[in-house]
């Protein structure tokens, strides 16, 4: 019997995986070869999916990007024997695109069933959280500090010392959130753990809860992901009937369970306090902070809440110790930062890497320039709230603090690739358009602010007072940068001064550009 | 989906959610996936039950984008608006679209059979424009790929 990979992804899926599957089925009953299909997750080289390899004596052989119609050629070539063909990749792990990364967090991605609990522990699952159960929850905690992990959702916030507050803080129960509102445009790390690999997240929360003293974990998913979410359920499901969570996790007298629930299509309550208003029913509106969620969180009880790939390092960690984690990275970003190419690139997908590559080594080598074949215009970090970097900023190394320093973010690590036929100004606007569609309303600057802006640039763009009303955009993107009380109002105005300072050139009249 | 609301099977699904810790959203989440909109009617029903104001159930059901008071067409076709799907086109790919079937963003054509929506990224951003008929995800997305799909949901 042959095993032939397919992937389960909803990328290979949206291009026409499960059509993929049905007709190497089909083809091999018709011509009695014997094999079995298993569905993996995404090795993440998103410009060679539907990416289908076979398992042959030497080794796993991938052929991509691959298409409906190309199955009875892959027969006739022989692929079942790793034969020749012209979407043969040859073994995946020598493919550049994956032999540049490190892939401590995505290290099975791809490799394996997701929802094979087998295929879990083949891989190194579990060792993470056997070794927290026998460290116990003080030196779980420094563990993760001295990892120097931050939490990779935006913020960047010391997840050690996130930690530490839940666990020193008193109360009659705590609980552990993952924040799975993933609604950055270009990211999709998050969604590719819940699909691709769920097991690692429900290790890396339970090694939390087992560290903070907290039974109870929500993991809160967008609703945009069905995929993931169908997924993540079923994974839930086979770990509970293994003892992996439930009363008594795994032998060690600790309970700690992890219910998922589904978001309803707003981007704010990605934002940690807006994510646990929702949780509780209410509109996901942004609280005041202090209190911290770390003292008052969920339901007012401690909690931690952390981004998927946060937790999804935990195990990691835990396994191989601190260090080894920690000698990755550059100055006080540690670690490997999953990578999330996207938008007009031609080698889009998921790249794990330490810290401090340049963002033109990211955009240009690995990337491979945009996927039109145009020049690169723009490029977008850290999503919809993220500022444009103009390729005369290449040279800025991928870290916390030089982004910032740069008047940027990293965000979570999606990074939008622009060629030149762009039009900054009409970018800008969507920037305010998309505030204030998500505007939670809480706060004046991002609730008026927002749809002000809109109506700022549309003059511009109509021609009205053009430099006056550039002025007042300024002035109006310093307002909500200070005054917003979340990210949402308050990162806005990063896009559109960004766009401003870099392309003025487009802040023009379209008719004017167009006489031009 | 039948487009009809129910009060008993409505308090079905309330009752069976009760024991949750915040019920609201799943039991909204529910009643889409058992009527397919939120009646106006359930509002004060949940309110009952969860010891919350009417204004305070409505507040949430009209808070969230997926949350829609009206039943939608026989499909609903969310396509993709964020940056990484308007860096590969997505705007124009959705414009021919919204033209083909004579709708606005959030419209229903004429004969019922298609809402189409707006969402602001699936998570396919290598690959776009993309967008989700129904449950079907769809990559590398253009115009006539997009009409393709909704003539074979037609005929089917």
């Amino acid at each position: 019997m042959t095993r032939v990979f397919v992937p389960r992804d909803v990328v290979a899926l949206a291009l026409g995986a499960e059509k993929i599957a049905a007709a190497i089925a089909a083809t091999a009953k018709a011509r009695g070869a014997d094999v079995a299909i298993v569905r993996n997750g995404s090795r993440g080289m998103f410009f060679l999916e539907p990416l289908i390899e076979v398992e042959t004596p030497a080794g796993r052989i991938a052929y991509g990007p691959v298409s409906p119609k190309d199955v009875a050629s892959l027969f006739d070539a022989g692929f079942l024997n790793g034969g020749t063909h012209a979407l043969r990749i040859g073994k995946p792990e020598d493919h550049p695109y994956l032999k540049r990364q490190t892939r401590l967090t995505f290290a099975r991605c791809g490799i394996t069933d997701p929802l094979s609990l087998e295929d879990y522990a083949a891989h190194e699952g579990w060792l993470g959280l056997k070794r927290a159960i026998e460290i116990g929850g003080a030196a779980i905690i420094d563990e993760i500090t001295k990892s120097g992990l931050r939490g990779r959702g935006g913020a960047g916030f010391p997840t050690g010392i996130k930690w530490k507050t839940v666990a020193d803080t008193k109360a009659d129960r705590k609980y552990v959130v993952c924040n799975c509102d993933e609604g950055d445009s270009g990211t999709f790390a998050d969604r590719m753990v819940i699909e691709d690999d769920p097991y690692m997240l429900i290790e890396g929360m339970t090694i939390c809860g087992l560290a903070v003293g907290a039974t109870k974990g929500y993991v809160y998913c967008r609703s945009e992901y069905p995929h993931g979410i169908k997924a993540f359920n079923e994974a839930l499901g086979h770990a509970r009937a293994a003892g992996y969570l439930g009363k008594d996790v795994l032998g060690s007298g600790h309970a700690f369970d992890i219910e998922m629930r589904v978001g309803a299509g707003a981007y704010v309550c990605g934002e940690e306090t807006a994510l646990l208003e929702s949780l509780e029913g209410r509109r996901g509106m942004v609280r005041a902070k202090p209190p911290l969620p770390a003292i008052h969180g969920l339901f007012q009880r401690p909690t931690v809440i952390n981004n998927v790939l946060s937790f999804a390092a935990a195990p990691f960690i835990l396994a191989h110790g601190a260090k080894a984690y920690a000698d990755f990275g550059m100055g006080r970003s540690r670690g490997t930062m999953p990578l999330q190419l996207a938008g007009n690139i031609r080698y889009g997908g998921l790249f794990e890497t330490a810290f401090g590559l340049t963002l033109g080594e990211i955009v240009e080598d690995i990337g491979g320039g945009t996927a039109s074949g145009r020049p690169v215009r723009a490029v977008q970090c850290g999503g919809p709230l993220g500022a444009y970097f103009p390729p005369a900023l290449f040279d800025t190394p991928f870290d916390y603090e030089a982004f910032a320093a740069k008047d940027g973010l990293i965000g979570h690590g999606g990074i939008v690739v622009f060629d030149d036929t762009v039009d900054m100004l009409t970018m800008a606007r969507f920037a305010m358009e998309f505030c204030a569609i998500e505007s939670c309303g809480k706060c004046t600057p991002c609730r008026i602010g927002s749809t002000r802006g809109q109506e700022v640039i549309d003059k511009i763009l109509a021609g009205t007072n053009v430099d006056a009303n550039i002025r007042l955009l300024e002035d109006l993107c310093q307002t909500m940068k200070f005054g917003s009380l979340c990210a949402l109002g308050g990162f806005a105005p990063y896009p559109v001064l960004s766009a401003l300072r870099h392309y003025p050139e487009d802040f023009k009249p379209h008719a004017v550009i167009a006489a031009e | 989906m039948p487009a009809v609301f129910d009060v008993q099977r409505a308090q079905e699904i309330i009752d069976a959610h009760l024991a949750l810790e915040g019920p609201l959203l799943p039991i909204l989440h529910a009643f889409i996936e058992e009527f397919g909109f939120v009646d106006d009617a359930a509002v004060p029903q949940i309110a009952t039950a969860l010891n919350l104001s009417r204004a305070e159930v409505h507040g949430v059901v009209t808070f969230y984008h997926d949350f829609r008071r009206e039943p939608a067409g026989k499909h609903v076709l969310k396509i993709c608006r964020a940056e990484a799907c308007q860096a590969r086109g997505s705007e124009s790919v959705a414009r021919h679209c919204l033209a083909d079937l004579g709708v606005d963003w959030h419209g229903t054509t004429q004969d019922g059979a298609i809402t189409v929506e707006p969402v602001y990224c699936l998570g396919l951003c290598a690959n776009g424009p993309s967008a989700l008929f129904d449950e079907e995800p769809i990559a590398a997305l253009t115009a006539d790929k997009l009409l393709g799909v909704i003539e074979e949901a037609e005929s089917a």
